[in-house]
């Protein structure tokens, strides 16, 4: 079971539910930010992507004293698989569960587009189904998308793998050119310490079937849900 | 009476825009004179914007029934069935004169305001188109005015969720003075939970819901949209409204929550003219009338007139009337999203809107006058003298093209023909997964769900044209031109074109010329919508888009909203492969008069627009759906502005991957080249297909002109004559950079 939360201006919340529920084939439901408790079989929180609270102030940044949040804090010390797209992403690192932080994109327009991204780290439970330098073509659709961490920890996170997506040409090659938002070393997505809590900027959700323009999506929402069977079965 | 309120006379009365005979009927109507409060509430009631006296005489010409159709014209929006017990619901607005005042806020409030058309309806808004139009770039304040009008439709659109899918960008001299921000969107809801605006059932509550009410907006129907621009409209900044899509994304949700308990009896949205508008015109549908109490109405601001309170434009609020006992119902559900929401009066039986503030009447109105009996107005209309004039072009004088390469580059660099991708990449069009094709189509097309998330077979295409050029030379034909293409952008996708709904921009309809473009439009439109089967449904006017005694060329923007189902086979509008036929659908003639090849190439914006033949066009849409269906068509794209050349580059550059698909077309040399290349005769499509012999049998059989003229393939467009004379010979890859490159190089460098 896969808790979906929902905040006041999520707008991929519904794209999400859909996504698992239609294209996977998985229970999930809408757990509404009010509540204090996350529903007591769940196997994964997903944070979706949108304008929480108008991303008034910054994005996120009221989001994360939502009463839900000190459930899903609880959950992922515990070990909980946790993923967040986008604002939900922006969400995850003003909440301290993942590090850095997302700034306005170089040109500080909104960008809405397909972008490849390459697998920097294929043994995280978010990306299991791909292989490392495998190239996931993914939309993104954000105003504040350029991932920035100090370069100390940049370096201690490269060591430890936590670097998962890359912005990358479609050779595969990580360039500038490559990069819409101006994140730092092209980073889309980074997992925390533990490897259990996942944040990118593109959308899975919106890549879950070809005729809607690719199902490269699938790849990072089928290995959370591999990720979820194997945990049950190891607790079975 | 409040002490601050000036005395009202007829003065006061000519300030608010009333003229004299109306201001002598307001008197009569009451039997005496109006309170400075009633005096607002009429000046904005009977404003062109919020009156349409200029134009329901003519509008009446307009077909707006149909075997789909069920709501036209009349509620905040039309609703046409698209099977299976559910309905798109769609409406087409402007937001013109805010837009060039305040660009930012006016284009977001543009968007809200059509999405609370749509919601109000009980539909859940899936798409928005816009149709924008600015000067020519090359002037600093119009590339500020573009900018701004992207970042608010943005702004708004992706932050509620709702993606933008389609629209198109102009630039043109005539908005200068005035630019155009038309706003489109349409919703989808089960067919039998359509709501309407209407205050029935005496004793029931009124309720206010949403943001709180603030001195914002005061006056934005009646004077901002009711008259010409002056050189001092900057004056005007306070009239416009600040949008807050946070709350519009939360009224919305909890607005579709609670029509879904049935509790809701009529509900509307706060638009021009805010409470006063909304109120009545519930209360005259339903035949009742309301008492409300304005102390009970969430403030912003502290110290507000019952005058201010009534005349608010402020965004993000609506009004419902529910049913009465269930009012704990309705609050829960606004509470649970943190909105304000309140019982702000009653129904009532008499037929009268009386409004209470601190314990004093403060104003007592019958509804029906206000709302229902305003003025018409039966402007004189004039052939402008210049018309006849303008139409004239000799081809025999019309220098030959020298260099047909050159003149290719040269439109593909022009902002109108350039791509958008600069402004469509600002705009979410993926939110609500079901953007099947995506902004730089001939037309959007957007898979429906249910309510319930499941996706179903259908799928809604939708487009939006106005030539305005077509339209300054010959606002009959170009008005007919402009729904012959959407309804045709929308069957290249290989859906079934269902309704029109338009936004008829002009100038000032005091003007005979201006009158006369305006019912010379409608006929246009009513003779094409009825000719192909389209209804209109829904609509808006936009009169007074003139500054300085400059008006806009007549822009009868409209939109198409076709069906298709199933929705896994559909065509794209550019060359999916290479080894493909390339079919012309469609007669091409010696028509240059209006075209984008001589107003660049000769610097002439001259000549009859091209002739549209809706009898063909009916034909060639029963093909394209056919074709679809079929298998027969593996991408169709509509012949129109730069002519059958720029249609063939475009349909080289397929999204993505570079440097497209090339081909090798030859045409035969009957007509002038410059003809053939850039002419822009209607009702042509060019196909690209696996299965030429079937297409070109189905055509034969339709009675429509079809050729085969040549086959993808290859990095190159190469274009020859009969004879085999070279006419075109350029790299997609460096065409395409031309054509992408446009934008933000002027834009950005």
């Amino acid at each position: 079971m896969f808790a979906v939360l929902q905040f006041p201006g999520s707008n991929d919340d519904r794209d999400m539910l859909f996504a698992l529920k239609s294209v996977l084939g998985v229970p999930a439901r809408l757990v509404w930010h009010k509540e204090t408790e996350l529903p007591p079989n769940t196997q994964g929180v997903l944070l979706p992507g949108g304008f929480s609270y108008g991303d008034y102030l910054r994005p996120g940044a009221m989001a994360r004293f939502s009463p839900i949040m000190a459930a899903v804090l609880r959950f992922a010390e515990a070990g909980g698989l946790v993923l967040g797209t986008c604002n939900g992403f922006q969400i995850l690192c003003e909440a301290g569960l993942l590090p850095g932080a997302l700034r306005p994109n170089r040109t500080l327009q909104f960008i809405c587009e397909r972008v490849w991204v390459r697998v920097e780290n294929a043994r995280t439970p978010f990306t299991s189904r791909a292989r490392a330098g495998q190239l996931l073509r993914l939309p993104i659709k954000h105003g504040d998308g350029a991932y920035f961490v100090a370069a100390d920890e940049l370096a201690r996170m490269q060591e430890r793998g936590q670097i998962v997506l890359r912005y990358a040409d479609a050779s595969g090659a990580v360039s500038e050119a490559a990069n819409p938002n101006g994140a730092i070393a092209n980073i889309a997505g980074i997992v925390n310490e533990a490897g259990n809590v996942f944040g990118l900027m593109p959308h899975p959700e919106h890549a879950v079937e070809p005729l809607l323009g690719g199902g490269d999506g699938r790849a990072i929402l089928g290995s959370l849900l591999d990720a979820v069977r194997q945990r049950a079965e190891v607790r079975a | 009476m409040n002490s601050n309120e000036p005395p009202v006379d007829l003065a006061l009365a000519r300030e608010h825009g009333l003229s004299d005979s109306e201001y002598a009927a307001i008197c009569e109507i009451l039997g005496r004179t109006p309170t400075f409060p009633e005096l607002g509430i009429f000046s904005v009631m009977w404003s062109e914007h919020c009156s349409y006296k200029s134009s329901k005489k003519h509008l009446r010409e307009l077909p707006t029934q149909g075997q789909c159709v069920l709501q036209g014209p009349g509620e905040n929006a039309g609703a046409v069935s698209i099977g299976d017990g559910l309905a798109a619901v769609f409406k087409i607005e402007s937001h013109n004169h805010p837009s060039f005042i305040e660009p930012k806020q006016g284009a977001a409030t543009g968007v809200g305001g059509i999405l609370r058309d749509i919601f109000t309806m009980g539909a859940r808004p899936v798409a928005s188109l816009n149709s924008i139009r600015f000067g020519p770039l090359e002037d600093p304040k119009h590339r500020y005015l573009l900018r701004g009008v992207v970042a608010g439709i943005g702004g708004y659109g992706n932050a509620v969720g709702v993606p933008t899918v389609g629209g198109e960008t102009d630039f043109r001299s005539c908005y200068r003075g005035n630019i155009l921000v038309n706003a489109f969107n349409v919703g989808v809801v089960a067919a039998d939970q359509i709501f309407r605006a209407s205050a029935a059932g005496v004793g029931n509550p009124v309720i206010y819901a949403g943001s709180k009410t603030g001195r914002d907006g005061i006056h934005g129907a009646s004077l901002l949209a009711s008259s010409e621009f002056s050189a001092a409209g900057e004056e005007k900044r306070p009239t416009v409204q600040v949008g807050d899509p946070f709350t519009e994304k939360c009224l919305i949700e909890a607005c579709l929550e609670v029509m879904r308990t049935g509790a809701v009896v009529g509900i509307q949205d706060m638009g021009a003219a805010g409470l006063t508008c909304s109120s009545f015109e519930m209360a005259s549908r339903a035949g009742t009338g309301i008492e409300m109490d304005l102390d009970r109405v969430p403030q912003r601001a502290a110290h507000m007139t019952p005058y201010e309170l009534l005349l608010s434009e402020s965004q993000e609020r609506m009004l419902l009337v529910a049913e009465a006992g269930r009012e704990e119902e309705v609050r829960a559900i606004f509470a649970r999203w943190d909105l304000a929401v309140v019982v702000v009066g009653r129904v009532t039986a008499d037929g009268r809107m009386r409004v209470r503030w601190h314990g004093k009447q403060v104003v007592n109105i019958p509804v029906d006058p206000v709302a229902a009996r305003s003025p018409e107005l039966d402007r004189p209309a004039e052939e402008p003298r210049t018309l006849r004039e303008n139409q004239k072009l000799d081809l025999a004088a019309v220098i030959p093209e020298e260099d047909p390469a050159a003149a290719l580059r040269e439109l593909l660099d022009s902002p109108r023909l350039a791509s958008k991708a600069w402004v469509y990449r600002q705009y979410d069009q993926f939110v609500q997964g079901g953007t099947l094709i995506a902004p730089g189509g001939d037309a959007a097309l957007v898979r429906v769900r249910q309510e319930d998330g499941t996706a179903t077979h259908k799928a809604l295409a939708l487009a939006v044209d106005c030539n305005p050029r077509f339209c300054f030379l010959d606002p009959y034909v170009g008005t007919v031109a402009a729904v012959a293409e959407a309804v045709r952008n929308v069957a290249c996708t290989g859906a079934r074109p269902l309704a029109l709904t338009n936004c008829l921009n002009f100038g000032n309809p005091e003007k005979p010329e201006i009158m006369w473009q305006f019912q010379e439009a409608v006929r246009g439109l009513s003779d094409a919508a009825r000719a192909l089967e389209t209804p209109v449904i829904s609509g808006n006017v936009s009169f007074y888009n003139e500054t300085a005694g400059r008006a806009i060329d007549p822009t009868p923007t409209v939109a198409a909203v076709g069906l298709l189902e199933p929705c896994e086979r559909f065509a794209v509008s550019s060359f999916p492969a290479p080894g493909l036929a390339v079919i012309l659908l469609g007669e091409t003639r010696a028509e240059l008069g209006g075209s984008e090849w001589l107003a660049i190439r000769r610097g002439l914006e001259v000549g009859s627009p091209p002739l549209v033949d809706l009898e063909h066009e009916k034909r060639l849409i029963a093909l394209l759906v056919e074709g679809v269906a079929r298998g027969w068509i593996a991408s169709a794209h509509d012949i129109a502005d730069g002519g059958l050349a720029v249609a063939l580059a475009e349909c080289c550059f397929s999204a993505g991957t570079l440097p497209g698909v090339g081909v090798r077309v030859q045409f035969p040399d009957v007509l002038r080249p410059e003809a053939w290349l850039f002419g822009e005769s209607t009702g042509r499509v060019l196909i690209s297909t696996a299965e030429p012999e079937a297409l070109l049998r189905a055509a034969r059989s339709a009675g429509l002109p079809a050729r085969r003229v040549g086959e993808t393939g290859g990095e190159r467009l190469v274009i020859r004559g009969e004879s085999g004379r070279l006419w075109i010979d350029e790299s997609t890859e460096a065409l395409y950079h031309i054509w992408s490159r446009a934008l933000p190089r002027r834009l950005e460098e």
